[in-house]
């Protein structure tokens, strides 16, 4: 193995691909995610707002995708991104999978952060007038951001390893390189820098989501 | 009474639950006057956390009504019905703060929910903490206080939106003795000084004797009795009255074959020596069983257990003489208690 200029240039640009598609990714799966994590609690039995069929509807068809293997549903959606987007191979082509896998996730991580509020507090809110929008902007929201922002950490690292899968279908980024570099043309040396590089962004995401959220957190004396 | 503040009318509440029906309330009439401090008793689950809830419609009610200043609340929109709640405060055992917002953060709460100017919020919150000496602690979080501390904070953000009623859902049952005399001490001021009506929910008969002007007792869904609790202190006519207000009699009176009686004073005649008179005038010695004073409302309140001689014509001038002089007494058998 050699690291001459053009490896480094496709590592650099590994890495800036992987950050773009997990970006991207991470930000509409939260678009959808973080709605529909909210929806699922606010109608739930004994939640503000209960609507029961929508709540068993939304429930099912979170479920449904998330019980899909990612590979699988890679090779399902991508022709979806074929008409979204234009192509099926390559980076930007993997933000609507990857959006789509990542969504139902971000929403029962959302989910399980907002049902650890205290339901003393939504009582003492809707005792003070509050209407059920207020109550999720001015309650739910705010008292749940520390444990949001772990959620956060957990999902986009998630996205980070569904990402690196997305080098089998034509996907670009890091995995992509230890997947063609490292597996087809057993290249072990380009392998393990990629992965290598994967534990380190996995590392830095995890990490902040941790401070950010101890930081911000009120609880703590 | 004229006006009543809240009036609540045949009130009922079911709960579904996996085991069918629970029966929470149970036609609960109830009128509460504009300034008065108003006390509901009760064992747990007896249903008194439910009713305060149907009070501002946090629970709604299977059946029945509340009005509030004659207006029911059974007919209001969702928008009506949360603009009446911002006249009713309320303050929760577990104070319920918001863990994330400081303290004025907390008090402004409510303002910045009614659509209150930033700037008119902090001067009312700032004001308001005074009121509940705390101005110091405007910039601390709920975490960094003590419970006595958060009561205060969640009873200043009750009165933010200037409310008529505040409702206290066993607001000291988590504090310690000395701060549940303050945070007390805190309500009748409020209550004193800006006339708003307070109803507390409570399991203690402390509570009750040192601020509440009326109660409510309440069991096993239904209200056994309601008085000014003068009355009621000194005699309670419910079988559960006897037992949240002499309960600790029960233990230490042993009860033999003879006739006991109980006595009751009200303020004039526990300056009188009543049983050194008794004595005097039957010539006979009755067996003191049991005897407790109280301060209720600045006026001595008090009852005794006497038990009288086996001798029957003995025993009987001693009623006579009871009779005579005009003392209230009654006959206790051990299934009272």
């Amino acid at each position: 193995m050699t690291f001459d200029g053009a490896t480094l240039q496709m590592l650099k640009t590994g890495i800036w691909e992987t950050f773009y598609m997990v970006l991207l990714s991470s930000l509409f799966a939260y678009v959808i995610g973080l709605p529909l994590g909210i929806v699922l609690v606010v109608t739930d039995d004994g939640g503000i707002h209960p609507i029961a069929w929508l709540q068993k509807i939304l429930g099912t068809v979170i479920n449904l995708l998330r019980s899909v293997p990612f590979l699988i549903l890679l090779f399902i959606v991508l022709p979806l991104s074929k008409i979204v987007i234009g192509t099926r191979i390559g980076s930007p082509a993997m933000v609507i999978p990857l959006t789509i896998a990542a969504g139902p996730y971000v929403a029962r991580v959302v989910e399980s952060s907002i049902r650890e509020i205290d339901g003393g507090v939504i009582e003492a809110a809707k005792s003070m007038g509050a209407s059920d929008w207020q109550i999720i902007r001015k309650v739910l929201l705010p008292e749940c951001r520390p444990s949001l922002l772990v959620g956060a950490a957990l999902a986009v690292t998630t996205i980070l390893s569904y990402s690196a899968m997305a080098g089998f279908v034509g996907g670009g980024g890091l995995g992509a390189i230890a997947i063609n570099y490292g597996y087809y043309r057993y290249e072990a040396g380009l392998m393990w820098v990629s992965v290598i590089l994967l534990v380190v962004l996995v590392q830095i995401i995890q990490e902040a989501g941790m401070k950010l959220s101890r930081k911000g957190d009120k609880r703590i004396r | 009474m004229e006006n009543p503040i809240i009036r609540i009318q045949n009130l009922g509440k079911e709960f579904k639950t996996s085991a069918g029906q629970v029966r929470a309330l149970d036609d609960i009439n109830l009128d509460i006057c504009q300034g008065e401090i108003f006390g509901i008793i009760g064992l747990s689950g007896a249903g008194k956390s439910t009713l305060v809830r149907c009070i501002n419609y946090l629970e709604v009610p299977t059946e029945g009504d509340v009005f509030f200043e004659g207006k029911s609340l059974k007919q209001m929109t969702g928008a009506e019905l949360r603009k009446t709640r911002r006249s009713m405060g309320m303050i929760f055992q577990q104070f319920n703060l918001l863990a994330q917002r400081n303290v004025m953060k907390n008090v402004c709460f409510p303002l910045e929910l009614a659509g209150v100017s930033k700037t008119e919020a902090k001067r009312r919150a700032m004001e308001l903490l005074e009121t509940v000496g705390l101005k110091e602690k405007a910039e601390a979080y709920p975490a960094q206080l003590s419970g006595g501390q958060k009561q205060r904070v969640a009873i200043a953000r009750a009165l933010a939106t200037n409310p008529k009623v505040i409702l206290c859902d066993e607001a000291t049952s988590a504090l310690d003795p000395n701060t549940t005399k303050s945070i007390l001490s805190l309500l009748k001021e409020i209550n004193k000084t800006m006339g708003v009506t307070v109803i507390v929910i409570t399991h203690e008969m402390s509570v009750i004797e040192s601020i509440c002007d009326r109660v409510a007792i309440i069991d096993q869904s239904r209200i056994a009795e309601v008085g000014r609790v003068s009355e009621i202190f000194s005699e309670p006519k419910s079988k559960i009255g006897r037992q949240l207000i002499l309960g600790d009699a029960a233990g230490q009176v042993k009860f033999g074959d003879s006739k006991q009686l109980r006595i009751i004073f009200d303020g004039r005649e526990s300056e009188e020596p009543v049983i050194s008179n008794l004595v005097l005038a039957c010539k006979v010695p009755v067996n003191i069983m049991y005897a407790q004073t109280r301060d209720v409302g600045g006026t001595a309140m008090g009852q005794m257990i006497i038990q009288l001689p086996e001798d029957k014509t003995d025993g009987e001038r001693v009623l006579h003489y009871l009779d005579t002089v005009k003392i209230p007494y009654e006959e206790v058998r051990e299934h009272d208690i």
